[in-house]
C-alpha cells in the first residue's frame, strides 16, 4: 500500500459515513425517510454499499498496484495481510486489496447492470400482464411459471455449454435475462390493484393510448415493489456471478471478480485463506447490506403507513 | 378437490413441456459441428458421427428431430456421454439418490431449524433476542452459500478435524463393515454439506417465518382468541402459527430451485457425488448432453415440489379446499 | 319502584387510556377519565362518534389494547365484582375473559379464525375454562349454536366461518362468547357491518340471550336507533369523556347535552315534513390536541365564554335535584355542560 492509496482509502470510509449523515439530515424532513432510518441496518447498510461503491469507482486510486500484475511469483506468495498487502497476496503472488478493488467494479458493475436488465423486463411483462389481464396475462404468466421452473443456474450452465466461453457483456445479458421471474409476478400484483384506482380510469377515458397510460400513470405509481425488488435482485445477480465465476464459468482470470477471487483462493484455503475471506465477506456484506436496505424501503414506502 | 388436482397435473405437465421444448431450442440455437459437441472433444470420430447423426435425426429438418427428440425422452432416453462413455440417463441415476439425500437433510434443516427460530422471534418481538437473532439471520441470509461452505470446511474439516473434508462415505471400511456403520457414515459426511445448504435456506425462512407471524398477529380473530381468556402460548402456537403456515408452504415450493441451485455449488467443494458436481464437471468438458439432461430433471423436480406445496396448501387452507376454484397467487417475496 | 340499590357489577372509574404515537406527535388520549357503572342484568349502551373513544373503552376493561403504543394510567380503576382488573395477574385476568366477561366484536369476517372449524372454536373456550372435554365442549357448542338460532346446527358445527353469511358469523361470535355464561358481555358495534334486516334479528338475539341467561350488556354503538330500542340506560362519549349519562328514555325525552341534541337532531326521520338534514358543525378533534376548556365548545351553538376556560364537571341534570329516583345510582341524569347551572343560555343559540 502506497501513501496515496492509504489516503484514498480513508477518504472513501470518511466520505461514506459523511454521506450517511447527509442522507440522514435530508431524511428528517420526510415521514418516510425518517421510517427508513427507524432501521438502523438500514443506514449501516446504505453506509457500507457507498463504501464499496466508492472503492470500485475510485479503484484506480485505491488500489496501489495493478491487479493482474505478478511482483515476484516465487517469494511474495501467499503472504499473510501486511502494511504493504493490506490483504496480502494470493498464489500467483498478486496484490489482493488491488484485486478486490477492481474485482469490486466488476462485480458490482455485473450486478447494477443485471439487475437493471432484470428489473425492467419484469416490470414491462409484469404490468403489462396486470394491465390487459386474461389471455395477455395467462400466456406471459405461464411464461413467467416456465423460467421460475427451470433453477437459474441450470439455464446459464447451459448456455455455457453449448456456447462456449462467453464474453463478459453476453454473461450479464444472460444473468439478467434470467433473474426478472420474481419482479413480474411483483409488478402484476402491485398493476392489477392500480388499473382500478381513478387516475387510470380518467387517463383513458382521456383517450390516452394504453402504452401512455401502462409507462406514464401507472408504472410510476408502481414505485414502491419495483424499487425494494431492485434491491434485493441487485444482491441475486450478484450471487450469481460469484457462484458462476467460483465455478470458473464466470468472469474469466486474470480480470478479478469477487467470484473467481473466492475460487482463487479456495486452492489454498488451508493454509492462506485471506482471498477466499476477504472476498467472501465482501459479497456478504454487500447482499447484507442491500437486504437490509430493500426492508428499509418496504416499510419506507409502504403507502399504508403513510400519514392519512 | 379431485378437479383442481387435474387440472394442476395437467398444468405442471404443460409446464414440463415447455421446458423441454426450451432446451431443444437452445440446443439448436448453439454453434457448432452437433458431431464435435457431441462427442465433447475436439476431433469427430466419423463412426460416432454416424451414430449421433443416426440416433439423433441430426441430418433431417428440425421438426422431425424435435419430434425425435420428444419420442426419446418418452422413453427416457436422456442421450449418450461420450465422456463417460455411458448413457446419460446411468449417469445421473447413480448420482441422484446422493443429491436427494443432501437436498432432503438440507430442507430438514432449513425448515426444523427456520421455523423455529421464526416463531421464537415473533414470540419475543422487538427484545434483544429478536434483534440479535434478526441482524444474525439477515448476515447469513446474504452468505454466498458456496463460500459458506468453504468457511465450514476450513474451520470443521481442517481446523477442528470434525468432520470429513469431502466425498459421501468411507471408501474403504464402509463396504466391509455392516450397513449400520455405513449409514452413521453417511450422516457423518452429509453433515456440513447439508449445513452449508440447510443453513442459509433457515435464515430465509427464519426471516419470512418472523413476517408472516407479525402479519398474521394483527388480525382480528387473533384478538378475539385472547378475549376468550385463551393463554398466550395457544393464542401464538395454536391460532397464530397455524395461519402463518400457510405462507410457509407457499415458500416451501420455492425452496427447491434454491436447494438445487446450492446443490450444484456444494456437492463440488464437498466432492459429494450428487447430480450438481456431475453436471460442474460435464461443464468443464463440455459434455452438453448431460448438462442439458441435468436441466430437464431439476426442472421436472421443481415443478413436482411446487405441485406438492400446492397439494398441502390445498389441504391446510380450508378455504381453498371447498372452493376448487380459489386461484392461489404464489406471490415471492 | 323502589329496588334496593343493586351492586354495581363493573365499576369503572377514571380510566385513562392513551396511545404513544410517533415522532412526538404528541399522546393521543383516546379514553381520558371515563367512569360509569354497570349493574347486573342490565343494558348500558355507550354512544358516540367515531374518534370518540368508546372502542378504546371497551378493549381497556379487558386489557386487550395493544400494549407498545397504549397503555392504561395508573390511577384507572376497573372493578369487576370488587376484584380490580388491571391489578390481576395474567392467569387470572385470563381467566375471567371469555369466562365471565366476554366480548364480541365489529367484524365478524375477519374476528373469526378461518382456518378452523366455527365448532371448534366456540368450544375453545368451554375446554379451556370449564375443563370440559372435547366430545362434551362440542355438545355444548351444538347447544349454543341451537340457541342464537343456527339452523341444522348439527351440520353447521363443522363448517368454516367463510362458508356462512355475515349475520351467521356474528350469531356464531356470540355463541362463542356465551358458551360460559359469562355475567357480562361486551358487544362492540356488534350490528354495524351488517344488512339492516340482520341487525334487526342480531339485536333481539342479543336481547333475548340477556333476558334467558341474565347477564349484563356493555353495548357499543354510534347508532342511536339501537340504543334506542335496545338498551336501559345510556353513556355519551365525546373526545375521550363522557358527556351525558342517563336512562334511555329520559335522554331521548329530555337531551340535555348539545352534543347529544345534535346527535338526536342528526338522525333522518321518515315521520316528519323533508328537510335539510341537520348536521353537527364541525369534525371530531385530533386525540393528541382536544380543544382547551369544554372540548365540545368549537362545535356548540350555545358555546359562551366560560367553556372555552373552564371545562365542566358531570353535572346533576336530573329531574328533580340531588338524588334521582329509581334505582340509585343508575337512575341518575348527568351532563357535562355549563347549561345545567345556566339553562338561560339555551335560549342564545348562534
Amino acid at each position: 500500500m502506497t501513501f496515496g492509496s492509504w489516503l484514498a482509502l480513508v477518504v472513501a470510509i470518511v466520505l461514506s459515513a459523511e454521506v450517511v449523515r447527509w442522507l440522514r439530515h435530508r431524511a428528517l424532513r420526510h415521514e418516510r425517510w425518517r421510517r427508513f432510518f427507524r432501521h438502523p441496518t438500514a443506514a449501516w447498510g446504505c453506509g457500507i454499499l457507498t463504501f464499496f461503491i466508492i472503492v470500485a469507482i475510485a479503484a484506480p486510486l485505491v488500489a496501489p498496484l495493478d491487479p493482474i500484475v505478478q511482483p515476484d511469483p516465487v517469494r511474495l506468495k501467499n503472504h499473510p495481510p501486511s502494511l504493504t498487502f493490506l490483504m496480502g497476496t494470493d498464489v500467483f503472488s498478486r496484490d489482493v486489496w488491488s484485486r478486490f478493488a477492481y474485482g469490486a467494479r466488476v462485480s458490482l458493475g455485473i450486478g447494477a447492470l443485471g439487475a437493471l436488465i432484470a428489473v425492467a423486463l419484469g416490470s414491462c411483462v409484469g404490468a403489462v400482464a396486470g394491465y390487459y389481464r386474461r389471455w395477455v396475462d395467462a400466456i406471459l404468466m405461464r411464461g413467467v411459471d416456465i423460467g421460475l421452473a427451470l433453477p437459474r443456474i441450470f439455464i446459464v450452465l447451459m448456455a455455457v455449454a453449448l456456447w462456449d466461453r462467453l464474453p463478459f457483456a453476453w454473461l450479464t445479458l444472460v444473468i439478467g435475462l434470467t433473474s426478472w421471474f420474481a419482479t413480474s409476478r411483483l409488478v402484476r400484483a402491485e398493476v392489477l390493484a392500480l388499473r382500478e384506482r381513478d387516475f387510470v380510469v380518467a387517463a383513458r377515458a382521456l383517450g390516452a393510448p394504453s402504452s401512455r397510460v401502462i409507462f406514464g400513470h401507472v408504472l410510476p405509481n408502481a414505485a414502491a415493489p419495483i424499487i425494494v425488488s431492485a434491491a434485493l435482485s441487485v444482491g441475486n445477480v450478484l450471487l450469481l456471478e460469484a457462484s458462476l465465476s467460483f465455478l470458473g464459468i464466470g468472469v474469466a482470470p486474470p480480470r478479478p471478480s469477487w467470484g473467481n477471487m473466492i475460487a482463487d483462493g479456495a486452492l489454498t484455503i488451508y493454509t492462506a485463506p485471506w482471498t477466499t475471506l476477504f472476498a467472501g465477506l465482501a459479497i456478504s456484506l454487500v447482499v447484507m447490506s442491500l437486504n437490509a436496505v430493500a426492508d428499509g424501503l418496504r416499510d419506507a414506502l409502504d403507502p399504508r403507513q403513510d400519514p392519512a | 378437490m379431485t378437479a383442481w388436482l387435474l387440472r394442476r397435473l395437467a398444468a405442471s405437465v404443460a409446464i414440463i413441456f415447455a421446458v423441454v421444448t426450451f432446451v431443444f431450442i437452445l440446443i439448436h440455437l448453439a454453434p457448432g459441428d452437433p458431431c464435435i459437441v457431441g462427442t465433447g472433444e475436439g476431433v469427430p470420430d466419423p463412426a460416432v458421427c454416424r451414430s449421433l447423426i443416426r440416433q439423433f435425426a441430426l441430418d433431417q429438418p428440425v421438426l422431425v428431430q424435435y419430434w425425435r427428440y420428444l419420442v426419446e425422452l418418452a422413453h427416457g432416453n436422456l442421450g449418450y456421454s461420450f465422456a463417460l462413455h455411458r448413457p446419460v440417463w446411468d449417469a445421473l441415476a447413480d448420482t441422484m439418490p446422493f443429491t436427494l439425500q443432501l437436498a432432503g437433510a438440507a430442507l430438514l434443516i432449513d425448515f426444523g431449524l427456520g421455523l423455529a427460530l421464526g416463531i421464537y422471534q415473533a414470540w419475543r418481538l422487538n427484545r434483544l433476542p429478536d434483534v440479535v437473532l434478526g441482524n444474525v439471520t439477515l448476515f447469513v441470509y446474504s452468505l454466498p452459500t458456496f463460500w459458506l461452505g468453504l468457511i465450514l470446511l476450513l474451520l470443521f474439516g481442517e481446523k477442528l478435524r470434525l468432520f470429513p473434508v469431502g466425498g459421501a462415505s468411507d471408501p474403504v471400511l464402509c463396504p466391509l463393515v455392516d450397513s449400520f456403520y455405513c449409514l452413521a457414515d453417511r450422516i457423518w459426511h452429509m453433515v456440513l454439506p447439508a449445513a452449508t445448504l440447510g443453513l442459509v435456506g433457515a435464515a430465509g425462512t427464519a426471516r419470512f417465518q418472523r413476517a408472516a407471524m407479525l402479519e398474521v398477529a394483527q388480525q382480528d380473530f387473533v384478538r378475539t382468541a385472547r378475549a376468550k381468556g385463551l393463554p398466550e402460548r395457544r393464542v401464538v402456537l395454536h391460532h397464530q402459527l397455524r395461519n402463518a403456515l400457510l405462507s410457509v408452504i407457499t415458500r416451501f415450493g420455492l425452496t427447491l430451485p434454491f436447494l438445487l441451485t446450492g446443490a450444484v455449488l456444494v456437492e463440488t467443494i464437498f466432492a459429494w457425488p450428487g447430480m450438481g458436481r456431475l453436471t460442474v464437471d460435464a461443464i468443464l468438458r463440455r459434455d452438453y448432453a448431460i448438462v442439458t439432461a441435468a436441466a430437464l430433471i431439476a426442472s421436472s423436480l421443481v415443478v413436482a415440489g411446487s405441485l406438492i406445496a400446492d397439494l398441502l396448501l390445498g389441504f391446510a387452507d380450508p378455504r381453498i379446499r371447498v372452493h376448487e376454484d380459489a386461484v392461489v397467487d404464489i406471490v415471492t417475496a | 319502584m323502589t329496588a334496593t340499590p343493586a351492586a354495581a357489577l363493573l365499576r369503572v372509574r377514571d380510566l385513562k387510556t392513551y396511545f404513544v404515537t410517533e415522532h412526538g406527535r404528541g399522546t393521543a388520549r383516546a379514553v381520558d377519565e371515563i367512569s360509569f357503572d354497570l349493574y347486573p342484568g342490565e343494558t348500558l349502551g355507550i354512544v358516540g362518534e367515531s374518534g370518540c373513544g368508546k372502542t378504546v373503552t371497551s378493549l381497556s376493561i379487558l386489557r386487550l389494547v395493544p400494549e407498545p403504543p397504549g397503555h392504561i394510567l395508573p390511577g384507572s380503576l376497573i372493578e369487576f365484582e370488587g376484584r380490580n382488573l388491571l391489578a390481576l395477574a395474567p392467569p387470572e385476568l385470563r381467566s375471567i375473559r371469555g369466562n365471565q366477561i366476554a366480548m364480541i366484536f365489529q367484524e365478524p369476517m375477519t374476528s373469526l379464525n378461518p382456518v378452523f372449524t366455527v365448532g371448534d372454536q366456540i368450544a375453545e373456550a368451554a375446554i379451556i375454562h370449564q375443563r370440559l372435554s372435547r366430545r362434551a365442549a362440542r355438545a355444548r357448542a351444538i347447544e349454543m349454536l341451537k340457541l342464537v338460532g343456527i339452523p341444522d346446527p348439527e351440520q353447521r358445527v363443522d363448517d368454516y366461518p367463510h362458508q356462512m353469511s355475515g349475520g351467521m358469523r356474528q350469531r356464531v361470535m356470540i355463541a362463542m362468547a356465551l358458551i360460559c355464561h359469562p355475567k357480562v358481555l361486551i358487544a362492540d358495534e356488534p350490528t354495524t357491518a351488517l344488512d339492516v334486516t340482520i341487525q334487526a334479528q342480531i339485536l333481539e338475539l342479543l336481547d333475548r340471550l340477556q333476558h334467558e341467561l341474565g347477564m349484563a350488556v356493555l353495548l357499543i354503538t354510534h347508532d342511536l336507533g339501537v340504543v334506542a330500542g335496545h338498551t336501559d340506560r345510556v353513556v355519551v362519549m365525546y373526545a375521550g369523556r363522557v358527556v351525558e349519562t342517563a336512562p334511555t328514555t329520559e335522554l331521548f325525552e329530555h337531551p340535555t347535552h348539545p352534543y347529544t341534541e345534535g346527535l338526536l337532531a342528526a338522525v333522518p326521520r321518515v315521520d316528519t315534513p323533508r328537510s335539510r338534514l341537520q348536521a353537527i358543525p364541525g369534525q371530531v378533534p385530533a386525540a393528541t390536541a382536544w380543544p382547551a376548556g369544554c372540548r365540545f365548545h368549537p362545535r356548540c351553538p350555545y358555546a359562551w365564554e366560560k367553556c372555552v376556560a373552564q371545562e365542566p364537571p358531570l353535572l346533576d341534570a336530573g329531574g328533580g335535584e340531588g338524588e334521582g329516583e329509581g334505582e340509585g345510582e343508575g337512575g341518575r341524569h348527568t351532563a357535562r355542560c355549563w347549561l345545567v347551572t345556566e339553562p338561560e343560555r339555551r335560549q342564545a343559540k348562534r
